[in-house]
Parts: structure tokens; sequence; C-alpha cells
């Protein structure tokens, strides 16, 4: 199917892109990889009067290492992640999700900014992004802010970003010498998560010492399973004491019910996910 | 491009030839209907309802009509086509209801999808722009969903002027027939009977949607003498003919084409409103019209399969004899009647005995109208339904019997030396090997030892858990004798065409009336032609689906293309041969019965003089010399009109995992024996195989169409309808056998559905075996993780309750095995 | 309208385009060229996967604008000389396809998979085509037709792709 009709701009700098924005007023939206947005375009679900393409914006292009983060451009592939040598040994746990996301030709366009700012309540990058204390980088009309993942996402598909705000970057804390691992449970390869589990654990002597975990389509929003995270540390990183602490995992969810999973399965799966998500980060 | 080097002017049948039709595919010359593009083209998009149910109060396409690039838009009143009506070919019974199918809907709306008027614009994305314009006022009517429902007393009708929402009742009774007992008294008598059991069950084939690859196209150019009609159609044939009972264009006057067709497996017979609606449009605007659907579209338009409630009920002895079989059935149509839906469960109807010898049987299925997207035949129409059903209440009954499942099936099918064999519902199969195919199938699985695995498992209660799952299955294919579509009133006959074409220069053409849409027609119909004139391989080009080209045919479905399609060739062949004997005996100047055929060589017994059919081919184009009253061809026309039906088997065995805390379902291991008569292409019958099991299981584990209360189609996307993709399924182990069709001179079988048929109880019933032991009888399709679940936590607590008599069987409330007490009495 | 200027199978085009028409549109309908397919609306099919800048890529989810600068590689670019990239012959060697219309897409996306891992067990094939649906194969043969390929592509290999050995036996 063939998108509505819309205006198309590709700037050359984020403050460019802003002023974008701004002129393009409510109908105006961003296209980062488009992943997400054509198909929504393509079903007409959706019709923006104007994209703004991130695409030709070099500096939001790529993966740095800043002492103790490792930041990620808003642009960068979901491949270019996978490959990245500081993800791979700080932030294990990005990597691991994004490896799972969609299928290979997808995760050659997609963005972790886009799929960021989508907020997706299935998507799975955002209970990664909030497990892992992420802070965003965002430049809008009124300047540069940095907002904490645990601010970012507000709602079903609604982000802190504002009318001609721009997500630039994502700070990850280093995770260095963590275990990890992202259980995500789906009816078919390429289907999006009925639920997931997005775990990172710290073990001393057996005993895990700290504790990650983020949900994925538990609620409108990614979600911190923060009672299990309390729940596990002091814990031996047994399938007993593991389990027990996945118990907690429903506090605070609100699970959608649909045909594929309804609620009080989606709080089941999560239980036993939890449990085989953080055993697997254990190691 | 191929493997083998040398030209081969024999033994073809039986090589695993690699195919003729790939190059053009794997490098990008292909020809799919959208890839078609007359100078002048115009395009169109059909506005379609969203609500189920609905009165259309009034339609205003003036904004519409002021978009860019449009040239019209219409309403069925604005194109004067209120009274024409698509076909359906099969009225199963005399008195079948069968409402007007509308080209668009003009007063009422019957299922979310149907199109209400048609824009006509200079590009696809303008058409498109200007559908979304057209403002049409609905009011909303009652859905009619549920099939039971559809048939209670004071139901929402479909259609009011019917008076019913039961378009047909079809009955076989083998009592009555004279081809079994009354199963009435079987029944009767197992239920007084201490010795005897009755196993009742309820089970529920979903609706499935067909999903072939390459979306419906259709491009009519009206310029010219002829009206040029490509589809993207398995039935390029039906649908000329077709379009001359509909619109009344001269049939002489439509060229149809179906070129490279992506896929069919049945949802591409039909004869479809965008069809007749580019027809007519190019009619009335003198342009060339075309219309491809978005998947979307095509996921809410095109018809549907499967869809029934089956009530079966078998009885047999305690010793694990079975007397008598039941079926009741409810077969959801959906909104009208497809060209061949009403047919599609009555297909069915001479299945559900499969393999085994039953004494009693009768078959009533009742077709019901409700508000979704029609259904019609989807691979395997009707025989895999009635495989399933067969196959799944064999599993309970041998549960009720305490007996291993293969055991008993063995006990009751059909032995090798029994064939020919009349069934009880009439058909007389003329091979087949149950117990070779059988036996072959438990040693390639393992069968012994996996049992020994399942065992283990359940004593350590392993949170996953083993099943074995079974099927055997058999089918009619080769659709079908003209004598009997005939007595089931079908509006067609069974016979195929062909035509062979000796060129001056030794090449051979070959026109077939069969209508290839992926099946490698091209490959295997050359295999059988260079063997029958012995001619290279390489010499034989297969030309097919242009009614220009191919003037006679019934296309494509039912695994009829070889065993229908492949002996007119071979008829056609032998034409050509005894033409060509009678110009060769005059050349070697001896008597004709001296002439010897062999390996492409004309020769005079005794002796070494020969010429070759090549040589006789450019005698016969020069007809500087032919024998007396010969007239200068050698070319043959064929139709073959088969006598009876054939019957491939197979045994299925696979190995599933059930993850008992997230309900998950493992397919570990998947092995299948089938006898599909004699093979042309080995490599084509494993592809074939491979294809249709992959399907089966998706009907098993993967794939429904989910309607709302309103009648909305939920997952009419591919995101939400989930095909599985190469990660979702394993290699399968596929091996066949072959006991050759007496039937026709090749001994084949057909191919095209036996995967499909087989694999959705074996994995259904291995999913169940699985966790049986926990208390659970059935699982809904498909078993996705969910209902697996679900299932294990109602048995946990069932396996609670004091008297869980009522609540075993999910669905069936008719009951017969306590989980508690497999062993105990019967209901 | 704006302006796209690309190289496609080894040809440079430069277009005007609205800029809502899609990669596989512009493919089709501008350049002719057809053997890249539609399968659905979704990006879920794989069926238009073309390489953009040597990366696969589902062209129905990739805007022709977007693809400025870009070098583009189709199915029918995918042959040299009219010698048939390995994958293209290991398809056909192995009965990989049936109606072909997966077919385009699976090629490039398996080209792509094979220059990421050149040795990829069944299980790694099975996951980098997770993107494409194949509705007549049953991909058992597109995973046999990958790994067939791989060998043949191996440095320094000689020996043809494998000829097929249908496990099915004509007896």
């Amino acid at each position: 199917m063939i998108p509505a009709k819309f205006d198309y701009v590709k700037p050359s700098s984020v403050e460019e892109a802003v002023q974008a924005l701004q002129q393009g007023g409510d109908d105006a939206k961003i296209i980062a990889g488009g992943q997400s947005l054509l198909p929504v375009l393509r079903l007409r679900l959706a019709a923006p009067s104007l994209l703004v393409d991130l695409g030709g914006i070099a500096e939001l292009r790529g993966i740095r290492d800043e002492g103790d983060r490792v930041v990620v451009g808003a642009m960068t592939t979901y491949y270019d992640i996978i490959r990245d040598e500081a993800v791979q040994q700080h932030v294990a746990l990005l990597g691991q999700a994004t490896e799972t996301v969609a299928d290979s030709q997808v995760r050659h366009r997609g963005t972790l900014g886009g799929s960021l700012a989508h907020a997706d309540p299935a998507g799975d990058l955002g209970a990664v992004a909030l497990a892992l204390d992420a802070e965003m980088d965002i430049v809008g009309p009124s300047g540069r802010r940095t907002v904490p993942a645990s601010e970012f996402f507000v709602d079903y598909f609604t982000t802190a970003l504002g009318e001609g705000d721009i997500l630039t970057a994502i700070r990850f804390p280093k995770y260095t010498g963590w275990g990890s691992h992202y259980e995500k449970f789906n009816r078919t390869a390429q289907a999006w998560s009925m639920v997931a589990i997005a775990a990172a654990v710290r073990v001393e002597g057996g005993t895990i010492a700290e504790a990650r975990v983020g949900l994925t389509n538990m609620g409108a929003t990614p979600i911190r399973a923060r009672g299990v995270e309390e729940a596990l540390v002091g814990q031996p990183a047994t399938a007993e004491a593991v389990r027990a602490a996945a118990e907690r995992v429903t506090e605070g969810t609100a699970a959608p019910s649909d045909a594929d999973a309804a609620a009080d399965y989606r709080e089941h799966l999560a239980k036993v996910l939890t449990g085989r998500a953080v055993l697997a980060a254990a190691g | 491009m191929t493997t083998t080097a040398e030209p081969t002017t024999h033994g073809e049948i039986g090589r695993p030839r690699v195919r003729k039709e790939d190059e053009r595919l794997i490098t990008g010359r292909s020809r799919y209907t959208d890839s078609i593009t007359p100078a002048g083209t115009l395009y169109i998009s059909v506005v379609r309802s969203t609500f189920a149910h609905a009165r259309i109060n009034g339609i205003d396409t003036s904004a519409a009509k002021q978009a860019p690039g449009v040239v019209g838009v219409y309403t069925a009143a604005d194109l004067g086509v209120e009274s024409i009506g698509l076909p359906c070919a099969w009225p199963i019974t005399p008195d079948q209801k069968a409402p007007q199918r509308p080209l668009l809907a003009s007063s009422t709306v019957h299922f979310a999808g149907e199109g209400v008027a048609v824009v006509v614009a200079r590009s696809a994305g303008e058409a498109r722009d200007a559908a979304d314009l057209v403002d049409v006022d609905y009011e909303p009517l009652e859905p009619v969903l549920d099939m039971e429902a559809a048939l209670a007393e004071g139901a929402t009708l479909v259609h009011p002027d019917l008076g019913t929402n039961a378009s047909a009742t079809w009955v076989f009774d083998s009592g009555e027939a004279g081809t079994g007992g009354s199963v009435a008294d079987a029944i009767a008598a197992a239920e007084s009977d201490p010795d005897s059991v009755v196993v009742r069950r309820r089970f529920r084939q979903q609706r499935l949607i067909p999903a072939f690859m390459e979306p419906r196209s259709v491009v009519v150019d009206p310029t010219g003498e002829q009206i040029t009609f490509y589809s993207a159609t398995q039935i390029p044939h039906i649908l000329r003919t077709m379009t001359s009972v509909v619109l009344g264009v001269p049939e002489s006057k439509l060229r149809v084409i179906a070129p490279d067709v992506g896929g069919g497996f049945g949802g591409k017979i039909g004869v479809i409103p965008e069809e007749m609606l580019c027809v007519v449009l190019a009619q009335k605007l003198g342009k060339p019209i075309k219309w491809t659907e978005t998947r979307s579209e095509s996921m809410l338009a095109a018809h549907h399969g499967r869809d029934q409630i089956q009530d079966i009920t078998i009885t047999a002895k305690k010793d694990g004899t079975i007397t008598g079989l039941d079926v009741k059935l409810l077969a959801d149509m959906g909104a009208y009647l497809g060209l061949v839906g009403p047919g599609v469960p009555i297909l069915g109807a001479f299945m559900f005995n499969a393999i085994y010898k039953i004494p009693a049987y009768r078959f009533a299925c009742t077709n019901v109208f409700t508000t979704k997207t029609l259904t019609d035949a989807y691979r395997g129409a009707g025989r895999p339904e009635a495989t399933f059903a067969i196959e799944r209440i064999m599993d309970e009954l041998a549960v009720e019997l305490g007996r291993d499942p293969l055991e008993l099936r063995e006990q009751n099918w059909i032995k090798h030396d029994e064939f020919p064999y009349t069934t009880v519902a009439g058909l007389t199969y003329d091979s087949g090997n149950y117990e070779q195919a059988t036996q072959q199938a438990m040693e390639l699985f393992d069968y012994a030892g996996l049992r020994r695995e399942q065992e283990e498992r359940r004593r350590s209660g392993d949170p996953v858990q083993l099943g074995i799952g079974i099927s055997t299955f058999t089918e009619m294919c080769g659709l079908a004798p003209s004598r009997v579509l005939g007595s089931l009133s079908y509006g067609a006959g069974g016979w195929e065409a062909a035509s062979i074409r000796m060129l001056a220069t030794g090449k051979v053409e070959v026109i077939t009336g069969a209508s290839p849409h992926g099946q490698g027609h091209e490959t295997a119909f050359s295999q059988i032609v260079a063997d029958q004139l012995g001619v290279p391989f390489e010499d034989v080009e297969i030309l097919h689906g242009d009614t220009q080209i191919a003037p006679k045919g019934l296309d494509t479905y039912g695994s009829r293309s070889l065993a229908v399609g492949g002996i007119a060739i071979v008829n056609a062949a032998q034409k050509v041969i005894a033409k060509a004997k009678k110009l060769a005996a005059h050349m070697l100047e001896a008597d004709e019965n001296d002439i010897e055929f062999s390996n492409g060589t004309f020769s005079v017994r005794g002796t070494d003089k020969g010429k070759s059919i090549q040589e006789i081919a450019f005698a016969a184009f020069m007809a500087h010399d032919l024998p007396e009253g010969m007239e200068p061809s050698l070319d043959a026309d064929a139709v073959y009109d088969p006598e009876n039906f054939s019957f491939p088997h197979g045994t299925h065995l696979a190995a599933i995992e059930v993850d008992t805390e997230t309900g998950r379902v493992r397919l570990r291991k998947y092995v299948c024996v089938d006898d599909v008569g004699n093979v042309i292409n080995p490599l084509i019958v494993e592809g074939q195989v491979h294809g249709g099991l992959a399907q089966g299981i998706a009907q098993a584990l993967f794939e429904e169409a989910n309607y709302d209360e309103q009648g909305t189609l939920v997952n009419a996307t591919f995101v939400d309808y989930t095909l599985p993709s190469p990660a979702d399924l394993p290699s399968f182990d596929t091996r066949v056998v072959s006991t050759p069709a007496t039937s026709n001179p090749l001994g084949v079988k057909g191919v095209g559905e036996a995967g499909t048929i087989a694999s959705t109880p074996a994995i259904v019933n291995g999913v169940i075996d699985a966790v049986r032991h926990l208390g659970v009888t059935d699982i809904e399709m498909p078993c996705t993780p969910q209902r697996v679940w679900r299932a294990i936590q109602e048995a946990k607590g069932r396996s609670t309750q004091e008297t869980p008599v009522d609540t075993h069987s999910p669905g069936a409330g008719l009951g017969s095995i306590d989980p508690n007490n497999p062993q105990g009495e019967v209901q | 309208m704006a302006q796209v200027r690309v190289t496609v199978d080894g040809v440079e085009y430069v277009d005007d385009v609205e800029p809502r028409m899609l990669l596989v549109y512009y493919l089709r309908e501008r350049l002719g060229k057809t053997g890249t397919v539609i399968g659905c609306d979704t990006s879920n099919c794989g069926a238009c996967t073309v390489h953009l800048n040597g990366q696969s890529v589902k062209s129905c989810s990739v805007l022709a604008v977007q693809a400025d600068g870009a070098e583009i590689t189709t199915i029918e670019g995918l042959a040299r000389d009219g010698e048939l990239h390995p994958v293209q012959k290991a398809f056909n060697e192995c009965h990989a396809l049936q109606c072909g219309y997966c077919t385009p897409g699976m090629i490039m996306q398996a080209v792509d998979l094979l220059a990421d891992n050149p040795d990829p067990d069944e299980q790694a094939v099975r996951e980098g085509l997770e993107g494409n649906l194949c509705r007549c194969t049953g991909y058992q043969n597109i995973v046999r037709a990958v790994q067939s390929a791989a060998r043949a592509m191996k440095p320094g290999a000689t020996a043809p792709v494998d000829t097929p050995t249908p496990v099915a036996g004509g007896q």
C-alpha cells in the first residue's frame, strides 16, 4: 500500500531539524530508520504532512565510550549496536536485546533512538534503557536537556519528547562485569514480544549483589521491576531464590490483554521468564 | 543451468531433475500480474466496508471525484451492475440457499472488507487517496458471528430474504446408500453393550487465511479484438467461462492469462468481484484497468479456509474394532457462497472413514451464513478437516481403550492385501500399503525410544514434557471423474486437456490445461513427455495458463494436475506416436505392424533400419511423401476424464516438546512416509511434502483468523496473522514409498495436499499426548502457548475436583473420558 | 517532488519522485526492476529485500528519497557477467523455490547472511532468514540451499554446488 502524501526534508544538522519540526507544526513527524513508521504510514494509520528525515545528520550516528558512560547516537542502527565492542563489554544487555528485535533487514535500518521515541510498549529496548538507568539527550526548541529513562516513558506511544524535540543520544552507565540476559517470548520469531524480561545482575561469590530488571509489554510503558530487584539482592544465585524473587514481578504492572495473551497469562509468563532471565544473567 | 550435463532421452521419470522454471524466477525475470502494465493503464482502488453488517444509507463520492488524478468513482448503481451476481458452481443440494454475491454491495454490506464503491485513477496512489475520500453512511446491523447462534430461532439473518442462515444440509448415510450399516443402530447397540464404547468429541477447525505470497492482481486490457485479461488465478479457463456467464462477454472475445502466479493453495480458486469490476471498467473506459490488492486487503477480502465445528461420535468394541462413525458438521460459509465453497466440506464427507474399515457411517453437514469473509478451498479442502477429526478421535478411542494408538489404527485399517477396497463412503481405493508406510515411519522415528523418553520425563516431572503425535491419512486426489462430480451436482466436469505439437525442427510443444502456480509442471510434464516420445528433456516446452495458447482446460486444484492433466499428456503422446508410426512405416517401406517404437526411434522389427521421431516430424512438416490419406501433422489432442480418484496415503509421526511452565510447543522431530504412487520427480515431490507440512503445522500451532465482537478481522496483517518463518520450523524427515495407482497409466496419485492433510492432527495429537497425563484431553487449534498453558491449568484445577466428568473435554460437553480414570465408564 | 540519485545494479539514475514513493515502487515502476516484488504492507514478508549500500533492507520500508546517494543491488543485478551468483545456483539445485514469489527476497537476504556469516549452521540460517516468509517450501530446501552456497563460496572451493540428493527416493 502507498502512504498518503507528505512533504519531506532531510536536514544536515540537529538545529536544522528542530527548525524544520517547528515549522512543520503538529503534523510534522520525525523519520529515523523508518522501520516502525513506514508500515504505519502504509496502512494509513497516520498521515503526517511533513517527514523530517534525521538520516542526513552524521553526528546522530555512532557509539562513543565516554569514561563511565557508553553513549549511543540516536540514529545508530541495531546492526551497529550489536557489533559494537563498547556495547558488548559494558552494556551487553543492550546488544542482547537488540539482537532479538525484528529481523536482519529491519536491524540494518532501525535505530535505537527511533525505537525509544516510538515507545511501543511491545518494543524491546525501552525495558533495557529503563533497567539500565539510561539517560536521554534531547535537543528541542528550548535547547538541550537530559531526561532519565525513568521519566522518559509516559504512556502508550508517548514519551517526554515534546513538539520539536529530537532524541539525539542515549547514555548508558557501564555495567562492566555484570551478567545479563534478555528473555523474549513471542508467537513467532519475527513477532513482537508478548512479554520479555531484560535482566542484568552482578554476582559476587555466588550472591546477587546488584540487579536490574526491566519488563517489556507488561503495561503502557516499559516497567522497571524494582520489587524483583530488591528481592534478588543478597540472595544466592540459585533457581529457588531467583524464582521466589521473580514472584514479585507483577508489582506495578498493568498487563494488557489480547488474543495471544490475556493479562493473567502475561503475569504468569512474566514470573517464569523473570526467573529464567535472571538465572541466565547470573550465568 | 541444470546439473545434468548430458541431454537424456529416456529414463526421465523418477529423476530428481532441477526445475526448468527456476532460472527466470531466481534472476528476477518473473512475470507476475502486477508486473504487467500496458500503456495507458488506469488503476482502481476499492472502497471497503469497515462494518461486518450494515445498511448503506448513502455513498457520497463527490469529494473523491474532485481528487487529483481521478478518472471516475463508481457505485454498483453507477456501473449498472446491481443485478449481477458472482457464480457459485456447486449447489450441493437442490434447495441450497444462495444469496446474490454482488460486485459491490448496494443496500447492505455483509462482511467487513466488502466493496461498496470503486475509484479509477491515473495511479494506484491517487486511487487510494480518493478512496479515502468516499463517504459512506452506514447504519450498523447486528453482526452474525457464531454458527450455532446463527441457526437458533430468532437469530439475526445475514440475508433476510433467504429466511434462514442455513444454506444447505448435505447428508450421506451408509445405511441408506447401501454401502454399510446404520450408524444410529451402531450407536444404540454400543450404548447398550457393556463390551462396547462410545466416544464423542467436538473439534473446531479454526478459520485460516491461505496467505499466498503474491497478492492477487488483475489487469484487463480492452484494446484489441479480444479483451486480454491477466489475473493471478489458479483457474484461467474457468475464469474465462464464468466471466462470460456473469458479464455476458462472449467467451470467444476473452483471452484470460494466468502469468507467473505466486502461490494459490486454493486461495486463488475463485471468480472475484475485483476481476469482474476490472472487466466492466475496462469496457466502460476503453483503457487497461489494473487492480493489485494490498496484503491487508487480501486478508480481509480474499476467501478464507476451514472454519468448521465437528461433532464426532465413534463406537467400538472393547477389543478395538470400530463399529460406527457419526459426523455432524457446521461449516461457516461466511457472507456468501464462493465458487466451490459449499462443496468444500462435502469433499471431506468421503474421507472421515479414512484408511479404516468402518461398517456404519453417517455424515451430515449444514453450511451456515455469517457476516464474515466467505470461505472456500484451502489446501486440502475438506480432506484435512476430515483427517483431523478421525485421527484425533482415534487417539481418544485409544486412550479410552487403553491401547497404543498406532496398534489400534493398525487393527482397523485396510490391509495391503485387501485392495481394491470399497469403503463405507462408497469410494474404491485402488492401492495402498499402510503397514509398509507405518513400519518405515516408526523405524525412522525411533518410536519405541521416544516412548521410553516420554515415560522417563513423565516420571521425573520434567517441566518439558514429550508427546508423540500420530496421524495416518489417505485422501481422494485427482479431481475428478466427471460422472462423480455430476452426481454431486458440481457445475463442471473433471477432465483435463493436453495437446502436443511436433515442430519441424524436432522440438516439442506441449499444451496443458492445468495452470501451475509453483508446482513445477514445466519440469515434471517435460519429464513425462521426454519419456513418452523419446526426445530430450530440454527439447520439450510446456505451455499453459493462456486461453489463447491452451484453449481447453480445467486448471489446477485438488492435486489434479499430474493425476489428470499428466494422463491427458500421456494420451496425446500416444496419439502422436500412433500417427508417427504410420509415417515411419511408409518411410521405412515396412508394414506398420512391424514397426517398433523405443527411445525416440521407430525401427523395423528385426532390422537395423529406423527413423527418429524428429526425422518423422520433419517429414510430416515437409509433407512431400505421406501415406495415402494421412494429413501432414503428427500433432495430437487428448482430453482425459479419470475413472476414479487416486488415493495417496501416509503415516506421519511428530515428537513434540511442551514447556509446561509457559505452554510453549516445540516441534522436535517430524517423520513422514508418504505413498504418492509412482514419482515423476522426487525433488518436486519432496518439496511439495515440505510445504504441505509447513502449512498443516501452521494450522496446528500458529494461524487463526480472529474476529472481534463487532465482526472485524483483528489480525489482518502479517504482524498479527502469524505465519511461521524459517526460524519457527524444523527440518523434516520425509520419505516416500510407492504402491502405484492402478487407475491411471502412470501409476501416479498426487502429492500437493498430502503434507497439509496429515500434519495438523499429528501435531495436535502430539501436543495433547505430552500433557494428557496432566489431565488435558483437548486443546483447540492453534495450540498457542496461552491455550496449552490454560489447558494445563484447567486440568490441574479439575483434577482436584471430586466429580470432573462434566468438564473434562473443553468445548465438547458430551464427554466420555475421565482423565482421572481413563479406563473407567463411558457416558 | 524530490530528486533522487541512485545507482541500481551498476547503473546510475537521477529521478524526481514524490516523497511518499517507496523504494520498491521506484525500482518496479520507474526503473522496471520488476524482479523485486511486494508481498505485504508491514515489512514482515521480506519479498522486497534488496541491498542498500551493501546491506539487506526491505525496500517497502525505505522511501526512495531516503535512498538518495545510495548504491542498490536487486535480484536482477546479482548475476555477474552472465554467471549466476552461487546462492542463485544453489536455490535451483536444491529446489529451494516453488512459486518463486519470495525467492528474490530470500536470495538477497541469503547473500547478506553469508556475507556476515560465511559458514552458518542450520539454526543460523533459519534465524538469518527470519524476516522472509515463504508459503510453498516449508523452508527446508531454502536452508539447504544457503548452506550449499556457503560451501561453494568458500575461498578455494572448486567443487560445484551440491547436486541434489533428495531424501525422497523413487521407491
